[in-house]
């Protein structure tokens, strides 16, 4: 076995063999973001809630983190802020219309292209939408 | 569904000894996580600030500590499945298992921190009042 040499076998077709559509990118997208929030979402939040209940000084810790002295966000906080409410929302969207494609509803092309394209729509205007009622609108 | 013994071709798990419980139970938790997660960025855009006393008052309350406490079993079963998927999927070999089982232990981990801080912050608010 171990003296044979290593071959180079066939390999099935895979991300290069097929022409790009929306349809890929929202299933990649919804790993990307679903994982995403699973591992920097969870870290923050719990970090959120554990420094609330360790007291004041902790959760200052927490909030100097983020925040630049004025008490805007830092760049940290803008990244990690926009990054994980556009994954929720886009995690969402494309969430719900695999929940739709779960019922074998919506494979048609042409419905299923459009649909895979709202759910960018959707969690990038929801996203801005989030971002201007905290920054402007409140 | 094979031809084994009458009661195993009535539960029809076959030798993997389980169904589609992982698949539903993400579709169960998915709902869970629409309803909980949409309250919670509502309810966090809609607070008036986020010092440590608005954020602690808020939490205290039990329309909120018990949403919150939902939605981290919710949101940590979900992405348990959703992760070991994941690692099912690229991570090959004896590696897998370590994968899991660091998996197991980060939401279990994470979930316990996160459940005692919202129960602590809940019973601990009416006194420091």
């Amino acid at each position: 076995m171990a003296s044979q040499p290593v071959r180079t076998r066939p390999l099935s077709p895979h991300l290069t063999a097929w022409k790009w559509g929306p349809h890929m990118l929202v299933s990649i997208l919804h790993r990307a973001t679903g994982d995403g929030m699973a591992v920097v979402g969870t870290i923050v939040f719990v970090w959120w809630l554990a420094a609330l209940a360790g007291g004041e000084a902790t959760y200052a810790g927490f909030v100097d983190t983020f925040t630049v002295s004025g008490g805007g966000l830092n760049i940290l906080g803008y990244i990690i802020g926009i990054g994980v409410s556009w994954a929720f929302f886009q995690h969402m969207a494309s969430g719900i219309r695999h929940l739709v494609l779960d019922t074998g509803a919506g494979f048609e092309l042409k419905t299923n292209k459009a649909f895979a394209i709202l759910t960018l729509v959707f969690s990038i205007l929801a996203t801005i939408a989030f971002w201007a009622y905290l920054l402007v609108g409140k | 569904m094979g031809n084994g013994t009458p009661l195993g071709q009535v539960r029809g798990l076959g030798p993997a000894h389980e169904g589609t419980h992982h698949w539903w139970h993400q579709r169960l938790t998915a709902g869970g996580n629409l309803l909980l997660v949409l309250w919670f960025v509502v309810s966090i855009a809609r607070l008036p600030g986020y010092d440590h006393a608005t954020l602690t008052a808020w939490i205290s309350s039990f329309w909120v500590a018990i949403p919150l406490a939902l939605l981290v079993l919710s949101v940590f079963y979900h992405f348990r499945l959703g992760l070991q998927v994941a690692i099912e999927d690229y991570s090959h070999g004896p590696g897998r298992i370590a994968w899991i089982v660091l998996l197991n232990a980060f939401t279990l981990v994470a979930g316990a921190i996160a459940l005692f801080s919202i129960f602590s912050i809940a019973f601990s608010a009416g006194a420091a009042a």
